[in-house]
Formats: C-alpha cells, sequence, structure tokens
C-alpha cells in the first residue's frame, strides 16, 4: 500500500503536495528494488527543475539511477540528513528518507502524475 | 528511476539494481539460462535472481550490505555452483598442463592449489584459474562460469599430443562455499577432515554431512574459508546442512553481490572487469603467477617475456575516492587535464565506509600517494591511489 494522498511517476518518484510546494522522493517499491542505498546526489537549493527531467542521482551498492522529478519548479529545500544517511530512502521512503522540495512552477503538470491506484497497479504488473 | 546510468552488463558480478534487470527472474530469457541444483533453494530464501555467465543466480538475498558483513563478521553461504569444474588426468597431465597455463602446476604437491591464468599466444588472459593438484596425475582446473565452455574447448585442444585427458564436469558438479571467520567451526562438525590440518590453497577429499566432498580451503572474499565439490544433485543437501549447521553462528545465505564487494575489498581481479583478452597479467600486477622460467614451451611465453622485460603500458592501482561520488566500472580517470585511464570496479566498500575502485591509469600515475581524479558523470571527482588490498583479515 502506497499513501492515498501522494502522486507519482512511472519512474517510481513521489510527490506530496502542500500549499506551492512539492516535496519529492522515491517509492518504497523503487527503494526496494535499487537495495541498499549508499549514495544520492540532489541539487542545490535555488536551481530549477524540470518535470520529468533528471534532478539527480541515487546509487546503491551496485546500481546507480537517475532520478526524475515529477512537477517543474525551484528547489527550496533539500534533505541534507541523505549525505550522512542514504539509508534513510531504504527504511523510510515515503518520511524521513525525502529529497527536495520545490515550489511548483505549473500546478497543472500534477494532473500528469498517477495517483496511488494507477502507480499501485504499475507495480503489480512490474 | 528505472534508467540505469551503468549498464549491469558492464559489471557483470553486480547486476542488481533496477527493475528491468531483475525481470529474468520471473519468465523470459530464464529458460535459455543454466540454473544450479540449488535454484529452487534460492528461491525460497526470497532471492533476487539475475543472469550472470550464462546462469541464473541469486545476487541477494536480504541485502548486498547484510550479507557483506556477515562474511566480514561471521561467515556465509554461497552457491557457486556456476563455476567451470575441469578435470586433466593422465601421465602427462602436470606437463601438459604447464604448457598451457602460465603457471607451473608441476610444482604443487598432491592437495595444493595455485592460482593460474590461460592466456592466448598474444599474453591476452582468457581466463584466470584456480588449479588444484588432486593425484600425482590428476588435477582439477576451475574456470569462470562465462568463460568455462571456452577454457574446456581451449584446454582440450593444448592437450593435444599429451598422453592427459579433459573430463569436463561443470555441469555435473554443485559448488558450495561457507566463507568468513567462523566457516571453519561451523564446517568441522559436519566433516571427517581436519580442518585444521587442511592449510590456506589446500584441498582434500572427505564427506561433509555425509556426501563425499572435495574440500578446499580458498576462497574469493579475502577471509578464511572452505569451498566444497559435490555431486549436483547433492548440491541442495549441503546448502542445507550447512545452513542448519550455521545457523547458530549466524551463517546467511550470500549472493554475487556481497561477493562482488568482498572481492573487491580484498584487491581480487574479476574476469570482465580487471581481466580481459585485452590485458595481460603483467598489467594486472600479477607478473608473479607467469613462471617464465619454468622448463618446456607454454601458450603465451614469448609475448610475456617480451612484455616482463619491456614493462606494461598500464598499471592496475587500488583508488579511494576522497571526494563526492562513487567511481563505478568504465568511469575514465584524469592525471590533470590528462587521461590516464579507466575505473575496472568500484563501489561504496561496505567494511571502510568509503567509496574504493579499481582502475588501470598510466604506470607512471600509479604510485600510491598520486592524486587522481575520477570522472563521475562529468564531473571530476578527487581520488588517490592506494596499495591493494583495501582490506586484509587479521589472522590471529
Amino acid at each position: 500500500m502506497v499513501p492515498s494522498d501522494l502522486r507519482y511517476t512511472k519512474d517510481h518518484e513521489w510527490v506530496r503536495v502542500e500549499g506551492e510546494t512539492a516535496t519529492i522522493g522515491v517509492t518504497d517499491f523503487a527503494a526496494g528494488q535499487l537495495g541498499d542505498v549508499v549514495f544520492v546526489d540532489l541539487p542545490v537549493v535555488g536551481r530549477s527543475v524540470d518535470q520529468f527531467a533528471t534532478f539527480g542521482v541515487v546509487e546503491s551498492v551496485k546500481a546507480v539511477s537517475d532520478l526524475y522529478a515529477p512537477v517543474s519548479g525551484e528547489v527550496v529545500d533539500v534533505n541534507g540528513n541523505l549525505a550522512t544517511k542514504p539509508e534513510l530512502v531504504n527504511s523510510d521512503p515515503f518520511g524521513e528518507g525525502w529529497m527536495i522540495r520545490v515550489e511548483i512552477g505549473d500546478a497543472a503538470q500534477l494532473g500528469e502524475l498517477l495517483d496511488a491506484a494507477a502507480y499501485e497497479k504499475l507495480t503489480a504488473e512490474a | 528511476m528505472t534508467k540505469p546510468l551503468t549498464e549491469p552488463v558492464t559489471e557483470p558480478a553486480t547486476a542488481a539494481g533496477p527493475p528491468a534487470a531483475t525481470s529474468v527472474a520471473a519468465e523470459g530469457p530464464a529458460e535459455q539460462l543454466h540454473q544450479t541444483a540449488l535454484i529452487d533453494v534460492h528461491r525460497a530464501l526470497g532471492a533476487r535472481l539475475i543472469e550472470f555467465g550464462g546462469w541464473l543466480m541469486p545476487v541477494q538475498y536480504t541485502g548486498i550490505l547484510d550479507e557483506h558483513r556477515a562474511v566480514r563478521e561471521r561467515a556465509g553461504l554461497f552457491d557457486l555452483s556456476h563455476m567451470g569444474e575441469l578435470y586433466v588426468e593422465g601421465e602427462d597431465a602436470g606437463d601438459a598442463l604447464a604448457a598451457a597455463l602460465v603457471s607451473d602446476p608441476r610444482t604443487l604437491a598432491v592437495g595444493r592449489a595455485q592460482y593460474s591464468m590461460i592466456c592466448a599466444t598474444d599474453g591476452g588472459v582468457i581466463d584466470d584459474l584456480i588449479v588444484y593438484r588432486l593425484g600425482p596425475e590428476r588435477f582439477l582446473v576451475v574456470a569462470n562460469a562465462g568463460n568455462a565452455t571456452i577454457v574446456s574447448d581451449e584446454l582440450a585442444s593444448r592437450l593435444g599430443g599429451w598422453r592427459a585427458v579433459l573430463d569436463d564436469r561443470s555441469l555435473a558438479t554443485s559448488l558450495v562455499a561457507i566463507q568468513g571467520p567462523r566457516a571453519a567451526e561451523v564446517l568441522g562438525p559436519l566433516t571427517d577432515l581436519d580442518l585444521s590440518a587442511l592449510r590456506y590453497y589446500a584441498i582434500a577429499e572427505g564427506q561433509v554431512a555425509g556426501i563425499p566432498a572435495l574440500v578446499a580451503r580458498t576462497g574469493y572474499t579475502g577471509e578464511d574459508g572452505f569451498e566444497l565439490f559435490v555431486d549436483w544433485a547433492r548440491g541442495a543437501e549441503i546448502w542445507t546442512a550447512l545452513a542448519s549447521a550455521g545457523e547458530g553462528a549466524g551463517v546467511i545465505a550470500c549472493g554475487l553481490g556481497a561477493r562482488d564487494t568482498l572481492r573487491l575489498e580484498a584487491g581480487m581481479p574479476l574476469y570482465g572487469n580487471e581481466l580481459d583478452r585485452e590485458t595481460n597479467p603483467f598489467d594486472a600486477g600479477l607478473g608473479r603467477v607467469v613462471k617464465l622460467d619454468k622448463p618446456g614451451d607454454f601458450v603465451g611465453r614469448d609475448a610475456l617475456a617480451r612484455i616482463a622485460n619491456e614493462g606494461p603500458d598500464k598499471r592496475l592501482v587500488g583508488l579511494v575516492v576522497t571526494g563526492r561520488g562513487i567511481a563505478r566500472h568504465g568511469y575514465p580517470v584524469d592525471a590533470g587535464e590528462r587521461r590516464t585511464g579507466v575505473v575496472t570496479s568500484g563501489t561504496q566498500s561496505p567494511t571502510l565506509a568509503k567509496p574504493i575502485a579499481m582502475a588501470y591509469v598510466a604506470p607512471d600515475d600509479g604510485e600510491p600517494g598520486t592524486i587522481l581524479a575520477v570522472e563521475v558523470r562529468e564531473q571530476p571527482v578527487s581520488a588517490e591511489v592506494v596499495p591493494l588490498p583495501f582490506y586484509k583479515r587479521s589472522t590471529t
């Protein structure tokens, strides 16, 4: 079960919208597939990210994967804890393992994301 | 998130990770892959299965970090049945192998083993091997899974003219390893062999849990441990016996992912990463394996003698990444503005808790203490050349 109040990408990122701000991370499914996360590379505050373009990289012991932004916007906060505790992505992907917060540029983009039911259907087929 | 930047196929032992790489487990290409006798055991343990060297193999069970730590602190169980087991027997077996390989198996006492390589005439490495002497005229050559058929064919051809025959028992053998500081205490009560008399790089024939086995004190993890060769059909049985005996000692199942991080910390080469046909033993810092002075000719001698004389044109080094990033297979390595080489293997070291790598660099850039840069996604990240291995177990 994934949180029902979030929106999702087909690439396994989630976004939590609170007013003008979107908090972004990766799902428990993604974390499980990656295995033990040992490194997360994130943009600095002030940088812009574009919807469905890469905004960073997450690395497990074995694999390197791109992170894709669910929405466009300016980065207003970065989870600094991940620099020293990247394992939070595995232990609490929807909570302490969040990655960045952006100020949403175009709220209409949220319509292009999956809801929880659609995302669960996607991972069930994977 | 699904798109891997490093293709799993470039780092054979390591293809964990992205969903696309793991879906072979369920269906599709699985039919064309060999499966070990332990496949049902792996599935029951919830292993993530991947293609490796033509085999469907477990890459991880509980997680690579857990499994890695288990081997360093306690012990881990590995299914290595994908490896190739080639028996060479006959009056000329020693001479024939000495002519086929770069080492000299004739110098082995019965019951001892040596690291070796089979090279092409140009000195390029066809595979790296362990050669065990089982009797005066009987040897066991263990080849990497992905090269087993090539080595078997090449060795059979090189034995031509000698009174020696090759028996490829790769598909008739299960190979299970127990590796780690507590391996001996777990295996000891199960076997009639006196393990205290079985030295590192020795092999003996005995019984393990009532199963006839060749027990070798060899491994690929940097820890003490044993590799057990048994009949194909007894693979699951011996695994289960070891798993039960090891439960109290904290022994867990370990996959190829942990095997790769363990061997990398131990500075051991992986064929396809540090070794290939374009690489010779001297490049890899393994010139000591090549016995240029042994009696008789051997395949690759002229080329290897020339390389030994002139010096290799690249050098395998250890790197500790001091900047922010993880060096991976294929990433370029620079010395200042100049490209000096390429990373062959790299990961976050679970034991040292920092990124480590092996890389080929120009010989002059390979002195420990040299500061180089690894290009991580087009950004130079600082790395220092360090002596190999990264990790050496304390022998008490």
